[in-house]
């Protein structure tokens, strides 16, 4: 991953409508993302997400500020210009997207025509983009008779068939069920090893994010909250906004007793392997109570979260914190009261 | 009364009709697909909004839809004579059937066109396709099959109208009805035309649902 920045959003702004009725989508955004890397931009939904990717290839036209793109500016391009970038801007949907009346290969040749390359040359180009996300078999199927997860292999192998430097996902897995999602997201992590290739993607949940992305932006209420690499933001969240995203309420323990404290235990790759909570709980001899846990794989190494409530008395709060340095696991105090 | 003369003037009466139908549909398209196209891209939710366009040509279809056939039929007479030489026969029906059914093929057109699926029309933007591009390798290809679909009903409503010219000596299966049927009262006559309008009805209208399922790939 080189530190150049492939796009540098600048001071931009998007209202839609005017006057008594305008809304405000986003409220300058300013962001850049860097050649090779997967970017991801977070927010639940009507936060401004789809927009901002939207900004990108300028499929919406920003009300004002800077989409610089390899170093041009983009929003000064005409018609015409801006049709030859986004040859360059490739981009996946939550909906596939596909044309329905052609067949996978037909689609994949689509961009291709639009570039004016000869028939046969596209052809080839196709079917070596078929290969290359694994549905070589499936060249002359319709949309119709592919499951979701081929569909938007179909719709990859597209958005890549003209060599973009960037490809941008809106929602791309959020249709797929687990399983799939995972297929998906290991092949954007490949093609991004593979092939060099920035990816953007725009997601609602929070594990497509651990799972695949270098940096992350959080945006909520048309703006960016935090910006920062994924581990960072992941152990460290700043702004309630991550909290929000890294912690949703729903997924924590309602039934909690009134009072106590709450403590994030942050695991890295060197303490999810062992006994930590067990340890601690022998160790101090208190018990305490798992309010939320969340652990999983990212980069190769384990990550997760735990919340556990521990009784309000200071004297078992500071034998715990000081067991917890010892260990020299990271933990913050929370407020989780609802 | 099935004398082999009233044969021949079926016969006749029925090629007629299929003549001023199919020539007549196909200039409709001529003219209403393009039109069609143009109102579903201009629109203030198409791909390239253009609001005074849009209006004046939606304006022009909706004034040419709302005049009752059998009245456009006397009203445009000069131009067909003008065109055409002369206001009866079936090469005359032609005009104004065309000025009648090419606003309402745009119109069929127009809800054909806007129900290809924004988002593949958004995926085609983000590839770089131009507005014609779209049209041309989006929007005709994704809705052929409700293109045919709407095409076999305007071929219908054609047949119909061009029975109707039979009042003003159009030509075709119409007239046979009307100068037999209603002048000289024999209901046998006009029962067989009836029945005959409505077998071609029930052809063409068959006939483009299959081919219109047959190149449809949503359905496998």
């Amino acid at each position: 991953m080189s530190e150049a920045a492939i796009i540098r959003i600048e001071n931009l702004n998007k209202t839609f409508g005017n006057g008594g009725n305008a809304v405000v989508a986003l409220d300058d955004i300013n962001l850049s993302v860097k050649q090779g890397e997967v970017f991801g931009i977070i927010g639940l939904s009507g936060a401004g997400k789809s927009t901002l990717v939207r900004c990108i290839n300028l499929l919406e036209k920003p009300t004002t500020g800077n989409v610089i793109f390899d170093g041009k500016d983009i929003t000064l391009l005409s018609d015409r210009e801006l049709r030859d970038v986004r040859q360059s801007i490739g981009m996946i949907f939550q909906g596939f997207n596909l044309l329905m009346q052609r067949t996978a290969l037909e689609n994949i040749c689509f961009p291709l025509e639009l570039a004016g390359v000869s028939r046969k040359e596209a052809k080839q180009r196709a079917r070596e983009m078929l290969n290359t996300v694994g549905l070589a078999e499936k060249e002359n199927a319709y949309p119709a008779q592919l499951s979701g997860g081929q569909k938007q292999r179909v719709a990859i192998a597209r958005a890549l068939a003209t060599r973009p430097k960037v490809l941008l996902c809106d929602e791309a897995t959020s249709a797929l069920d687990p399983t799939t999602t995972q297929s998906i997201l290991s092949l954007l992590k490949d093609l991004n090893k593979k092939l060099g290739l920035t990816v953007i993607i725009i997601t609602h949940e929070m594990k497509v994010i651990e799972q695949i992305c270098n940096r992350v932006a959080i945006i909520d209420n048309s703006h960016i909250e935090e910006i920062g690499t994924v581990d960072d933001v992941f152990r460290h969240p700043k702004t309630q906004a991550a909290k929000k995203l890294i912690f949703p309420r729903g997924e924590m323990t309602k039934s909690i007793a009134k009072g106590g404290k709450y403590l994030r235990i942050v695991f890295d790759g060197n303490s999810s392997d062992q006994p930590v909570i067990a340890n601690m709980v022998l160790e101090c001899g208190e018990p305490v109570n798992i309010v939320f846990a969340n652990t999983k794989d990212i980069d190769g190494k384990a990550y997760g979260h735990m919340i556990i409530q521990i009784p309000d008395d200071p004297v078992i709060y500071h034998k715990i914190t000081l067991y917890l340095d010892l260990e020299k696991i990271t933990y913050a105090e929370e407020n989780y009261d609802v | 009364m099935f004398s082999s003369q009233m044969f021949v003037l079926v016969a006749v009466g029925f090629l007629e009709t299929l003549y001023m139908t199919i020539i007549s549909t196909a200039m409709a398209y001529i003219v209403g697909l393009p039109l069609g196209m143009i109102l579903a891209v201009t629109d203030k939710d198409g791909i390239s909004p253009n609001v005074p366009i849009n209006k004046i040509l939606g304006g022009i279809v909706n004034v040419l839809r709302s005049v009752p056939f059998v009245i456009l039929l006397v009203l445009v007479m000069p131009l067909t004579r003008a065109i055409v030489g002369t206001s009866i026969g079936s090469s005359a029906t032609i005009v104004p059937l065309v000025i009648a059914s090419a606003p309402f093929v745009a119109r069929m057109v127009e809800s054909s066109a806007k129900e290809v699926d924004r988002g593949v029309i958004e995926a085609s933007l983000s590839m770089g396709a131009s507005t014609f591009e779209i049209v041309r390798k989006v929007m005709l290809p994704e809705a052929k099959p409700s293109l045919i679909v709407g095409a076999a009903i305007a071929t219908t409503t054609i047949l119909g109208y061009s029975a109707m010219s039979g009042f003003v000596g159009g030509g075709g299966l119409g007239t046979i009805a009307i100068n037999y049927g209603y002048y000289r009262s024999r209901t046998d006559v006009m029962l067989i035309m009836v029945v005959v309008l409505v077998l071609i009805v029930q052809v063409f209208q068959e006939v483009g649902n299959i081919i219109s399922r047959r190149c449809d790939k949503r359905i496998s």
